[in-house]
């Protein structure tokens, strides 16, 4: 992982301010999180605290700072899909896995995400499982789908 | 550009260019006002200080409006009262309601706006910000319950002493004020300096109390309690018990202190000019040898730790003697215990400072002797204020009483380390002393004696030139970093974390204004001319000292005690 | 013979006359596959057409036709409009008018296939055939165009949404694209591109109104050496996607309004600050733009004019906040994105300190169209105060959803009626809200009020940026009003303390009105309503002391929802019913004794012991102890639980 960094650092040579956030967005994506190494080493290279760096990742969403689960769930809560039901999806979510948003599983398998419009308004509640689209979820299939990811995850 | 604008009605002068406010405290008409800190710019956080404008559709911030030509103003209508009333009481809404327990309590900010606004309802109900005490530092407590976000410890972190240690965490009602991933203060590069407790209008940040622990140690009979206190202190004291200082005071303190029930009163002066003995003697060294790199004052322990964490290039240049407090602190211990006849063991030595810092390096590694710490217990002004009236001393009418021996007497150079170029003056007066037999004409450290963050100077010491800076809070030291890669190489380094030196310290009483400050320097630099004896090596306490006390005591006549050593801190920068 | 590039570039951007001469006509016809002769399918395929599965649908076709007919072209297009249609199928074949099809998923591709290419079309999804001179009519099909939907839409700015692959430069070029651009360029100087737009009349599409042409006036004449341009496609409001769709289905015109809104304000960098999350805009952006910066459109001495422009795409990464312009500017530069004191203004200084402008993408959409026709044309359509059109994103639930684009002065009424056509499932309408989570409730009787920025200020409700959400019966308001509450306590940047606290004290006590305690009194009556009444003391000091656009808006949902609908709060307060059946902690329970057969399931389930009963006789639920959780009703296998 840290030579990862090196080439992401290298990337941005530089080391301006305005480059911090496309920096912190590439290693997310690399990684799938922040971890505390890359926050210390980016604000070396950019000359900035690293209380700095750690206080502007944590005012936005897109950041994680703990590794997101094997199935990364994001539920869609725009006004369509709310109107449609998606609250008690995401109650349900909260029963059947025991983490809020942004957590993730102690054994490391799941995570979720409440995300505002995926764009599928006509077709909600839409949900987003590890990237693919499902649509016209009701509360009812969630225990179902939990359980054949969870197949999944154990035969994988 | 004078102009006319239209307050509540009656027609004042503003200047064109200056803010609502300024033109309002200008006139002598006073609103409510909360982030706001003098000499910062405006953020328009918490939006007290809202007035009505004629013609404009909500109500504006007069921290940040311009004035404009023929502007109407109502600073106390209904509108803007209920507004004021109700951001007061949203505050209130999820701030813990212990005032009665909290250190705060008559002096918090928010209890006098909550006052000021007449609030005598809790109307509105909320669920309470999490409650999160860290008490990992030696020196600064965080209360997170009581923060109200306005932002002004952060900012004076930031930009005041560089060390950027705090910052807001996540968003919108969750946002909370943390160090570095959000872990406690002892992990962090905090340096202790404490500016931020002086700004913080609640008791989110106070400082860690020791007067527990004294109180608990003045009760026991077969301990010798020893008390020490720092040049500055006298006039902090009077100030925080609301009575007039006079240039003696400290004799009345020295009074107080035994009537509270310490045993041995001394004067950490005696401390200050061993230290600038020591350090005079290391520069008088360096400048023998044509020593390439400068030598660094470490009175500071902020300094000190600011260094050791973000440069720790620096450590062979700094000074290895010890600060003031730890040097009478040492001595207590060795001298005093020798002359006692106790065990070091059965002194608990207690050192009053203007400092934060000073809790923090009490704990250093390298300022024990024998796993005895130097000094066991530091208390900053305000608390040394709560013990005297915890022990009911009428303090306005004490006798006038001398310090105790060996410790007993300094220099004025001692009072004048306190403030920011002090240290350095005092050096080379010494240094000039020394090497001329003469005493220096002060007129010589003008340049030393201007208020700017940096100031350098070149002086004329028998054959030798010696340039000497001043770096006068941490924002100065970009300057001296410019000026010494332009090639200018300085003999000697004195930096100082707080705005004006001591007397700007972390633990004495919240000052409000710029006046103050000037004021508590003028006093000092009055001290300075007008005490009788200016050089350290003039001072009885100190030729009894070096003459006699070192002398017969063996273990310590090498001196050692008065050194220490320093590392580079693993801390999350 | 040129290739296609050289030879668009030449003959027809480089091109100073307006009217191009027939040759050059004749290759663009080929490049717009105007008259072909080989058929031709074009697949909707943008976000929302691919979540009802228009991905699939393209392989299918792309399956048929390498098997049956090899000669078809086959081309992803964006979205034509309907999003309850989608995914939307076009026939073309040789020499005959276009056929539309709707919700063509997967598995109707080969037998619609089949009837299309035997001359036996399927009326099922017929949608209806395009107009067009000098093609075959297709006998006994309607026309598109006369479908309500369209009829009553003016699709300027949405032109080419849905008739051209967006991946492709040199379709745009052969529609037109980018010759304004280079015209502009050559022609006009700044000022005179600024004139040209306050001319117009042109307002800011965000919501706040504020005419174009001033803001770009007042970025140019601050003097300075660098100066920015911010596209803001962030567009978080949860229920508005119309930005989005624009940039999937037209993304070469934006970034064409951008060129010219940079060009007028002087400025060499232009930002397009887009959502986090929206992948496929940014791939279909991404494309875009480097397929411009290959034309020349972006780069050094832009076609001989001497102008250099540099356009980069950013993410942002997750705050809605970040939608307010100082916030934006932080963000950008590295910082938390919270919101500052203005003045100074961002036009004066903004980004790293220089003249910036922010606008946003439907504002910068119309540009191109004003250069090219006129601000007199422009001030043709729509109102007096308020020139041109409005999209606006139709969520809800009306019968159609989609993005549409309606003349300025069109009534919400016949919005509502002639376009959305009324409400599913013939349910009762209730309200409409514009502008997203900062949006007043508009019903029946404000239905009458004109598209126009300042015919709804006067009745007290902004436009907002362009989400169109229709309520009706099955939704409380309450709970919606609770709902709206709830973002923007999570997207409050937290830096002023009337937004902050005031968000969350207002969700508090939303909350408690929409949700039982276990042990209710008459006590807790009494603090839900003063509870509420502090709501509206709390709603009018955010509005007038808040920092910036979110607080200051926070609180409108609760007090267009309290004027136009305090019944229904009464209601949750004091007879702790729900209307419309949604709030679970008011729904009241029983148990049909016909049908409860003594199982004893629900009674163990249940949170509070309130189910009582002997074992194979009709259980009853208590209802002073009932919270309304619902566990009876979802576990009772015999449909006994009922709400009352």
């Amino acid at each position: 992982m840290a030579a990862d960094l090196d080439i992401i650092l290298k990337k941005y040579k530089h080391g301006r301010r305005e480059d911090l956030i496309p920096l912190l967005q590439e290693i997310q994506a690399e990684n799938g999180y922040l971890s505390e190494e890359s926050i210390v080493r980016v604000g070396g290279h950019l000359g900035l605290s690293t209380t700095k760096i750690f206080g502007l990742a944590t005012f936005y969403d897109q950041f994680r700072f703990i590794p997101s689960g094997k199935v990364h769930l994001k539920i869609c809560h725009g006004t369509s899909c709310f109107m449609n039901g998606s609250q008690s999806i995401i109650d349900k979510i909260k029963e059947e896995l025991k983490i809020s948003p942004g957590q993730t599983t102690r054994n490391g398998n799941f995570s979720f995400d409440i995300v505002t419009c995926l764009g599928g308004c006509f077709h909600g509640p839409v949900i987003m499982v590890n990237g693919e689209y499902q649509i016209h979820i009701r509360a009812e299939q969630v225990p179902a789908l939990i359980t054949k990811l969870k197949f999944i995850i154990d035969n994988d | 550009m004078l102009f006319t604008i239209q307050v509540n009605n009656k027609k004042i002068k503003a200047e064109k260019g200056e803010t609502i406010l300024s033109a309002l405290n200008r006139n002598g008409i006073i609103i409510p006002t909360l982030c706001r800190m003098k000499e910062f710019t405006p953020t328009g956080a918490c939006r007290m200080c809202v007035v009505e404008v004629e013609g404009k559709e909500r109500l504006v911030t007069a921290c940040s409006q311009p004035v404009e030509e023929w502007m109407k103003i109502k600073t106390h209508s209904q509108r803007v009262i209920t507004a004021r009333k109700t951001i007061v009481e949203l505050l209130l809404s999820n701030h813990p309601d212990d005032c009665l327990y909290c250190d705060r309590n008559l002096k918090c900010e928010l209890q006098r706006l909550s006052e000021e606004l007449n609030i005598r309802e809790r109307r509105i109900k909320g669920r309470k910000i999490k409650q999160r005490l860290d008490q990992s530092s030696p020196a600064i407590v965080r209360e997170l319950a009581k923060c109200i976000l306005c932002g002004r410890c952060i900012r004076v972190c930031e930009e005041v002493i560089t060390s950027t240690s705090l910052d807001f965490i996540n968003r919108g009602s969750q946002t909370h004020v943390g160090a570095a991933m959000d872990r406690d203060f002892n992990f962090s590069s905090c340096i202790h300096c404490g500016q931020c407790v002086l700004v913080c209008p609640t008791g989110a940040l106070h400082e860690k109390h020791n007067i527990t622990e004294v109180q608990e140690y003045l009760n026991k009979h077969d301990i010798i309690k020893a008390i020490q206190y720092s040049p500055v202190v006298p006039a902090g004291i009077a100030g925080e018990l609301g009575i007039k200082y006079s240039r003696d005071f400290d004799k009345n303190l020295n009074a107080i202190l035994r009537k509270i029930g310490f045993d041995k009163v001394y004067t950490t002066g005696t401390g200050t000019d061993v230290c600038i003995n020591e350090v005079a003697l290391q520069l008088s060294e360096n400048i023998e040898k044509k020593a390439d790199k400068p030598l660094f004052i470490t009175a500071c322990p902020a300094w000190v730790k600011y260094a050791e964490q973000f440069v720790p290039t620096l450590i062979p240049q700094l000074s290895t003697v010890k600060s003031p407090q730890q040097i009478t602190g040492i001595l207590i211990k060795t001298i005093v215990a020798g002359q006692l006849d106790v065990k070091p063991e059965q002194i608990f030595s207690v050192s009053v400072t203007p400092c934060m810092a000073m809790k923090y390096e009490a704990r250093r590694d390298g300022m024990m002797r024998k796993g005895i710490s130097d000094v066991d217990s530091v208390m900053t002004v305000r608390e040394l204020a709560k013990l005297i009236r915890l022990n009911g001393i009428d303090f306005t009418n004490t006798e006038k009483e001398p310090a105790d021996e060996p410790l007993s007497g300094r220099s004025s150079s001692a009072a004048l380390a306190e403030v920011s170029g002090g240290m350095a003056e005092s050096v080379l007066r010494l240094i000039y002393y020394r090497t001329t037999g003469k005493e220096i004409d002060k007129q010589v450290f003008k340049k030393l004696r201007v208020s700017a963050t940096f100031r350098d100077s070149a002086i004329l010491i028998g054959e030798n030139e010696i340039k000497v800076a001043v770096v006068d809070g941490l924002t100065g030291l970009e300057k001296l970093r410019s000026a010494q890669a332009s090639g200018t190489k300085y003999d000697l380094i004195e930096v100082m974390t707080c705005p004006g030196g001591c007397i700007h310290g972390g633990g004495l009483p919240f000052i409000t204004s710029k006046e103050d400050l000037k004021n508590r320097a003028r006093m000092v630099y009055q001290s300075d001319d007008n005490e009788a004896i200016a050089l350290p090596c003039k001072s009885p306490s100190m030729i009894n000292l070096y003459e006699k006390l070192l002398k017969e005591n063996i273990e310590i006549s090498d001196k050692s005690i008065f050194f220490t050593h320093f590392e580079k801190r693993n801390v999350l920068l | 013979m040129e290739d296609l590039k050289t030879f668009l570039i030449n003959k027809v951007l480089l091109f100073e006359s307006d009217t191009l001469p027939s040759e050059t006509e004749k290759v663009l016809q080929q490049v717009r596959r105007d008259k072909t002769n080989v058929p031709v399918i074009h697949i909707s395929s943008n976000t929302s057409s691919i979540i009802a599965g228009s991905d699939k649908t393209f392989n299918a076709v792309k399956v048929y036709v390498e098997e049956n007919e090899p000669t078809t072209l086959t081309v992803r297009v964006g979205c034509s409009g309907p999003a309850n249609y989608e995914p939307m199928v076009c026939v073309q074949m040789p020499g005959k008018n276009k056929l539309f099809f709707r919700n063509i998923t997967e598995e109707k591709v080969e037998p619609l296939l089949n009837g299309v290419f035997h001359n036996d079309i399927n009326e099922d999804d017929l949608l209806g055939q395009t107009g067009s001179k000098g093609f075959e009519f297709w006998p006994g099909i309607s026309f598109i165009n006369e479908l309500p939907f369209f009829a009553n839409q003016k699709r300027i700015v949405l032109g080419n949404c849905g008739c051209y692959d967006p991946e492709s430069i040199e379709e745009y070029i052969a529609r037109g694209g980018y010759s304004t651009f280079v015209k502009t360029i050559r022609h006009y100087t700044f000022e005179e591109v600024c004139d040209i737009i306050e001319r117009s009349g042109l307002r800011g599409r965000s919501g706040g109104g504020y005419p174009t042409g001033l803001k770009w006036k007042q970025a140019l004449n601050t003097s300075s050496n660098a100066r920015y341009l911010i596209c803001n496609a962030k567009e978080s409001d949860p229920g508005s996607f119309s930005d989005r769709t624009i940039l999937e289905s037209d993304p070469h015109r934006l970034i064409e309004g951008m060129a010219i809104a940079a060009y007028a304000i002087g400025a060499s960098n232009a930002i397009l600050y887009l959502k986090s999350g929206s992948d496929y805009a940014r791939m279909r952006l991404q494309t875009a733009i480097s397929m411009a910066r290959e034309f020349g459109i972006i780069g050094h001495n832009i076609y001989s004019s001497g102008y250099n422009l540099d356009i980069s795409l950013r993410q942002e990464p997750g705050a809605f906040v970040c939608g307010e312009e100082t916030a934006l500017i932080n963000s950008l530069e590295g910082k938390r994105g919270m919101p500052q004191l203005k003045p100074p203004y961002p036009t004066t200084s903004g980004l790293s300190g220089k003249p910036t402008v922010i606008n946003n993408v439907e504002t910068l959409m119309n540009i191109p169209l004003i250069m090219k026709n006129g601000p007199e044309w422009f001030r043709s359509i729509g109102t007096e105060t308020s020139p041109g059109t409005k999209i606006f994103a139709i969520t809800g639930r009306g019968r159609m959803s989609g993005v549409i684009e309606v003349e300025m002065g069109t009534t919400l009424g016949s919005v509502l009626e002639d376009i959305v056509d009324g409400i599913k499932d013939g349910k009762e309408f209730k309200a409409i809200q514009l502008g997203g989570a900062s949006g007043s409730f508009i019903t029946a009787e404000n239905l009458d009020t004109p598209v126009d920025f300042d015919a709804m200020k006067e009745k007290g409700f902004g436009m907002g940026a362009g989400g169109f959400v229709v309520i009706d019966e099955t939704s409380c308001m309450v709970d919606l009003v609770r709902y709206y509450m709830e973002y923007l306590r999570n997207e409050s940047c937290g830096k002023c303390i009337p937004c902050r606290e005031g968000t969350g004290r207002m969700l508090e006590i939303l909350e408690s009105v929409i949700r039982k305690p276990v042990n209710e009194d008459s006590g807790t009556t009494l603090e839900r309503f003063k509870g509420v009444m502090q709501l509206e003391t709390i709603s009018s000091v955010m509005k007038d002391t808040s920092l910036c656009g979110l607080g200051q808006t926070a609180p409108n949902p609760f007090v267009s929802a309290l004027k136009n609908f305090r019944e229904e709060f009464e209601e949750h307060i004091f007879d702790r019913k729900c209307r419309a059946n949604v709030c679970r902690g008011l729904r009241t329970f029983l148990i049909d004794v016909e049908k409860c057969t003594g199982c004893t399931v629900c009674a163990g389930k249940c949170p509070v012991n309130a189910i009582y009963g002997t074992r194979l006789q009709p259980f009853f639920i208590v209802e002073d102890k009932c919270i309304g959780c619902g566990v009876c009703f979802d576990v009772c296998k015999f449909s006994a639980v009922i709400v009352k």
